[in-house]
């Protein structure tokens, strides 16, 4: 099989179809192009009345054709339609210089930045509280329902609190934005830890225990390999919650850069465009943070030996 | 559970009886039938230092059914060098025994002496190796470093547990599979490696629970010579829980045969072939023999059998 990836052996159509690249990429090639047909589909219609209206405005006389291609290019369209997103986004990418303040790269570091303190801290976080919870009994009482009342409130309601308390005591920029991403984000990493930590077999626990190991060298040599794989699957979850927060505590702050401003900027003035290409940027932000953590845990799983 | 309460008393008759039965071998000179609370009937404990002294042991429990005697009264001397099998059906409190001796179960009375200190204190002193009916070995850990695992909790300079790891690897036949890791062994060869593990520390008691249970016929054949070549060479005191008659009585130098509800001993049978017997020695008349009174005795300690 892997021979034949190497090049297209004969243009038959059913060799073609069992290609291992077009197996692998067709399927999902599929679907893309259909939501961008769905997509196209949608513009035109969402953004007709608006077109419609325009022409009618300036009482200019007007065809379908005009028309449906006004629903393709309008300025402020209510849903524009992918060539425009694209077109805007790697402008907004590539058309300016990574530092200036139209640009997406330098909105997206901002956010970026916040993100990644905010993730560093929740882990700690997360696994510190999952550590106690699987090392006391009334430590896992006393904690886990503030753990768990503290994933109810609504981080919305709660941003604003945290900025202004924040700023009380001297604390702005990046700071109080990490520290609402990772009040988000260490949720998942406790319970997933508090889960991998107890996760070795009795037998397991029973041998260390003929071998009168102290519970350091338990959690050592036992529970923190044992905790690995659920490591990395709250961490893939962590992540990309610790974007969102980041973003979020972007929005009440009125911030001037980074994602959530540029969100908040768009909606302002209707900039959809812009909008939408600030969310395509944190879609990308986030796939390529969950590919990172996905790298990471392929590496340790090869250093760990699991079964491929 | 209340129906069986009346079968019980009939039960402990037979297994009360079979002690004069076993006057029916007086032909098998090997075969000492012995009381474990008579001295004379342990010639060998009196020059031999005792490693498991256990007196009077009871374990009882709650459960939602009610009280469960998992070990009624149990007493039992093992003495140094001794290959000890205990036999019985599911519920006679065989592992459990090997557990309390292990202090990884504490009975609720009666007195135990393991090495001659308390279960707790020869627990701490690293005096056994445990060996579980599964091998349980470290999955993100090579063979090699299985192997080392009790050596590091144990603070073995990294050249001692380099050596060990090979002379034990050696032992059981698997040098060439340092760097593997344990998904790529088959079950046999899993549990060769917890076997080398609990002896890689050298202590003077090996427990078994069933190790080789989940495995085929053929495997178990091979990995029982192997045991007593191990047995035979490192002259380690064996405590080995079985389902199997055979196993028990290929392996043993001394048979322990229980019984459930409550969990109790009902023979002990001395068993001494020599040390390296083989497999043959299973078509002899002499083990014939002794697989029959184990037989015997297990069947009188099936109490709802009828």
């Amino acid at each position: 099989m892997t021979n034949s990836a190497a090049a297209l052996p004969s243009w038959q159509p059913a060799a073609l179809r069992r290609h291992p690249l077009v197996e692998r990429y067709l399927p999902v090639a599929v679907i893309v192009a259909a939501l961008i047909v769905v997509w196209y589909v949608a513009a035109i219609l969402m953004n007709l009345s608006l077109v419609r209206d325009a022409f009618e405005r300036e009482e200019t006389a007007y065809t379908i054709g005009e028309l449906i291609s006004g629903t393709m290019s309008a300025e402020r369209p209510l849903l524009p339609a992918p060539h425009q997103l694209l077109a805007a986004f790697l402008d907004s990418v590539f058309g300016y210089a990574p530092t200036a303040p139209r640009s997406l790269v330098f909105h997206s570091m901002v956010t970026l930045s916040a993100t990644l303190f905010g993730f560093v801290l929740g882990a700690i976080l997360g696994i510190g509280l999952a550590l106690m919870i699987v090392h006391s009994r009334v430590l896992e009482k006393s904690l886990l329902p503030w753990i768990i009342c503290s994933q109810m409130v609504p981080i919305l309601a709660l941003a604003p609190i945290f900025i202004v308390v924040l700023g009380a005591i001297g604390l702005q920029g990046l700071l109080p934005k990490s520290i609402i991403s990772a009040y988000l984000c260490f949720f998942p990493i406790t319970i997933g830890m508090v889960k991998g930590f107890t996760s070795p077999d009795i037998m397991q626990l029973e041998l260390m225990r003929t071998w009168s190991a102290t519970p350091r060298q338990v959690l050592w040599k036992l529970r923190w390999p044992a905790a690995v794989p659920y490591l990395f699957a709250s961490l893939k979850v962590a992540i990309t919650i610790s974007l969102i927060g980041a973003i979020v505590a972007e929005l009440p702050t009125g911030a001037e850069a980074g994602i959530g401003a540029r969100l908040l900027a768009g909606s302002y003035y209707g900039q959809t465009i812009q909008l939408w290409s600030a969310l395509l940027a944190s879609a990308v932000m986030a796939s390529g943070l969950i590919g990172l953590v996905g790298l990471a845990e392929r590496g340790v799983a090869r250093q760990m030996g699991t079964r491929p | 559970m209340a129906s069986r309460e009346p079968k019980l008393s009939i039960v402990s008759e037979p297994s009360a009886s079979l002690r004069p039965e076993s006057g029916d071998y007086p032909s098998t000179a090997n075969v000492i039938s012995m009381s474990n609370k008579d001295p004379a009937a342990l010639p060998e404990s009196s020059t031999k230092r005792l490693v498991v002294d256990a007196s009077n042991i009871s374990l009882s429990f709650e459960t939602a059914d009610g009280k469960v005697d998992a070990l009624s009264n149990v007493s039992l001397q093992i003495a140094d060098g001794e290959f000890v099998s205990f036999i019985g059906p599911s519920g006679c409190g065989k592992t459990t025994m090997l557990r309390v001796i292990a202090d990884l179960q504490q009975p609720t009375s009666g007195n135990l002496l393991v090495n001659g200190m308390t279960a707790e204190q020869a627990r701490l002193a690293r005096s056994y190796g445990y060996v579980f009916q599964a091998p349980a070995l470290f999955p993100w850990r090579t063979i090699e470093k299985n192997l080392k695992l009790p050596l590091e909790i144990m603070g073995f300079s990294e050249t001692e547990q380099q050596q060990r790891a090979e002379k034990y690897l050696a032992l059981v036949n698997l040098n060439g599979f340092e760097r593997k890791y344990p998904w790529q062994l088959s079950g046999g060869m899993q549990q060769r490696v917890s076997i080398a593990r609990a002896l890689s520390f050298d202590p003077d008691l090996l427990l078994m629970d069933e190790p080789f249970g989940a495995l085929d016929e053929i495997v178990r054949d091979h990995l029982n010579q192997q045991l007593l070549h191990l047995w035979g060479t490192t002259e380690k005191t064996v405590l080995f829980v079985t389902h199997s008659i055979p196993e028990a009585v290929f392996l043993s130098s001394k048979i322990v045969v229980m019984s459930p509800r409550p969990g109790r001993i009902i023979d002990i049978i001395e068993c001494n072939f020599p040390r390296d017997r083989t497999l043959e020695i299973r078509e002899t008349p002499e083990f014939l023999k002794i697989a029959h009174r184990v037989r015997e005795g297990l069947r009188a300690g099936h109490a709802y059998d009828e």
